[in-house]
């Protein structure tokens, strides 16, 4: 659809070849299928698990639909395994870690590209040093770090750390780099101060980086994992990743499938939506592990 | 004396840079510009802040427990080399890196190749590019939990997927996850459904920066487009592909969540790996010193690996 390049590989030429064209035409055909498969059909699976009666997973699980469309189950996760709640948990998780990563990135992005401290570069330095230090490695230490600032079970426990996210700050200066430099001094002469020229200058121009970070924090939260699950002990505090394997140990099967339909909406209509921004996002980070 | 301060200040270098000004500069009430340390400083503060307390320090913390036995009830306590010597007389522990660099080598072997295969193949499909893009990022777009909460059920050896399907040809029941030989290969193979989908993305936008002329070029000298693919496409290629191996390789020694949700390391300790066993050790046997020493040990050899790494693909990367 959208071909954007003169030719790859293949040429128009070839292409017309017809031992090139049916091979071409047969593979595209599998790739649909085998996609569609393996894409689409675990996602349409929790679709009608969630809508079954727990019976049919049982005795019949190659049914392509419920023998009886139950949408209580939903209901019933919703209320019964406050799946409403642990989403809500969630939600606020996620809402305060963007804000945070946007917020520590943008700034120190803008001091070290625009404002340019003394020491700024070693800072920079610094900042990417941890991206070759992988998270999970000082996994104890950040729990002992958080434990002595008490902040274990509240949400700072998730937000604030999430602000240490050196691929944030490594893309926005890339991008405060590249714009033109005049801006910021004719701002300057015509008398506007750091904040002014944050705010007002180059924000607003920022808008496509901030969108591309902004999706990529959104995306990465609601996938955490073993971090809100060792920061938030307290249960009810949990986000819906990690109350999900705790209640698929007891809960009826079909509402913990509920739960998982209700777990990959969010995230599925977000990339839907932005698929575009998302694939630039991707793409032009390149380096996301 | 104002205006000598002025036209002084007017040759300030910084003013001169503002090119494309349409009045001279002279016309412009100019203000004294200070360079903005304190404003640099307090703009820079939340970064420092948060890097401080939640990368740098837990970084360097773990050096220091793991020379330390801390039950967080009473005062740490300096021990040396003890948790590093205990974890290595820990039987747990071989087992645990066997299993681990098992995992990354069947992820290598199921996972590298195939987003290269999927991305060159979809790069050349001229109808539904779009689809294919959206069907095959689809499983990256589910949180892992949830996808391996999913794969439980499909790899359920009496009502799972797999097993329903394989029978009806007549094969299996297999045990999947029950069988001590099974059960790496197919958190592997859930692993791999769940990752390649953001791989496929960012070789398909390396693809698009491969000139057309080089495969013109090829074209006009006889290639066929097996040989295009092999002597074009990919060594164009090599520079995404050797960065993302080595990501690869890093990623996929620390998984957890798979081993965690879906085996909880067994049948008997066959799925246990390095993360999964640091997580015991602190969050179920309150021993926070070996977790932090066994921490502590795979980050250096991560380090290593991609020290060694970098240099053994530096010449292949640049020539």
């Amino acid at each position: 659809m959208s071909d954007d390049r003169g030719r790859g590989i293949v040429s128009d030429i070839d292409r017309r070849r017809p031992w090139v064209r049916r091979p071409l035409r047969l593979i595209q055909g599998i790739l649909l299928l085998a996609t569609l498969l393996v894409g689409l059909g675990p996602i349409l699976w929790t679709a009608k698990g969630a809508l079954s009666p727990t019976q049919d997973l049982l005795r019949d699980p190659l049914r392509l639909w419920p023998s009886s469309v139950e949408w209580g189950n939903l209901s019933t996760a919703w209320t019964d395994l406050r799946v409403g709640h642990y989403l809500l948990n969630t939600v606020v998780l996620v809402g305060g870690s963007w804000f945070v990563q946007l917020f520590v990135a943008a700034a120190g992005a803008f001091a070290l590209s625009v404002l340019r401290p003394r020491f700024g570069r070693l800072v920079y330095g610094a900042v990417l040093a941890t991206l070759f230090v992988p998270g999970s490695v000082s996994l104890v230490a950040l729990y002992l770090t958080v434990l002595d600032l008490s902040l274990v079970n509240s949400p700072w426990a998730v937000w604030l750390p999430a602000g240490a996210h050196a691929f944030n700050v490594l893309i926005m200066k890339q991008f405060f780099d590249a714009l033109p430099r005049e801006l910021y001094q004719a701002a300057q002469v015509d008398g506007a101060g750091p904040i002014r020229l944050f705010w007002q200058i180059v924000m607003p121009m920022s808008r496509p980086i901030l969108a591309v970070v902004s999706l990529l924090a959104v995306m990465e939260g609601w996938k955490d994992f073993l971090w809100p699950m060792v920061a938030i002990s307290d249960a009810d505090a949990q986000p819906l990743a990690v109350a999900l394997p705790r209640l698929a140990e007891t809960a009826e099967q079909n509402t913990v499938i509920a739960g998982m339909l209700v777990a990959i909406i969010p995230p599925l209509v977000l990339f839907l939506v932005f698929q575009r921004h998302i694939v630039r996002g991707i793409s032009f980070t390149g380096l996301k592990g | 004396m104002t205006t000598s301060l002025r036209r002084a200040r007017q040759v300030r270098p910084h003013v001169g840079l503002a090119a494309p000004a349409s009045r001279p500069a002279a016309d412009r009430p100019l203000r004294h510009r200070r360079r903005p340390r304190l404003a640099g400083w307090l703009f820079l503060l939340p970064m420092v802040l948060v890097f401080g307390c939640f990368a740098w320090w837990p970084i360097l913390r773990s050096l220091v427990l793991s020379v330390q036995y801390t039950n967080l009830v009473d005062p740490p306590t300096w021990v040396g080399l003890d948790n590093f010597s205990n974890l290595l007389a820990d039987p747990l522990l071989w087992t645990t890196v066997r299993n681990t660099v098992w995992f990354v080598l069947l992820a290598l072997v199921f996972g590298f190749p195939l987003p290269i295969l999927l991305s060159v193949v979809m790069s050349e499909l001229r109808r539904f590019s779009g689809l294919f893009r959206v069907l095959v990022y689809l499983p990256v777009a589910i949180p892992p939990v949830v996808a391996v909460l999913m794969w439980k059920w499909f790899y359920d050896p009496d009502f799972g997927m797999f097993n329903q399907v394989l029978g009806v040809f007549g094969l299996g029941p297999f045990p999947w996850l029950q069988d001590t030989a099974t059960a790496m290969p197919s958190l592997v193979l859930e692993a791999t459904w769940a990752a390649s989908g953001s791989t496929v993305l960012i070789y398909l936008a390396a693809l698009t920066s491969v000139p057309g002329e080089l495969y013109e070029a090829a074209e006009i000298d006889g290639a066929s487009i097996w040989r295009r693919v092999w002597h074009v496409t990919l060594p164009q290629l090599r520079g995404v592909l050797l960065i993302m191996l080595l990501l690869q390789i890093i990623g996929t020694f620390r998984v957890f969540t798979e081993p965690f949700v879906l085996t909880d390391g067994g049948p008997e300790d066959s799925t246990v790996t390095i993360l999964l066993l640091i997580y015991r050790y602190a969050f179920i046997n309150g021993d926070y010193g070996t977790a932090a020493a066994l921490g502590v040990l795979l980050a250096l050899a991560l380090g290593v690996i991609s020290a060694v790494y970098l240099r053994l693909t530096r010449k292949w990367s640049r020539t």
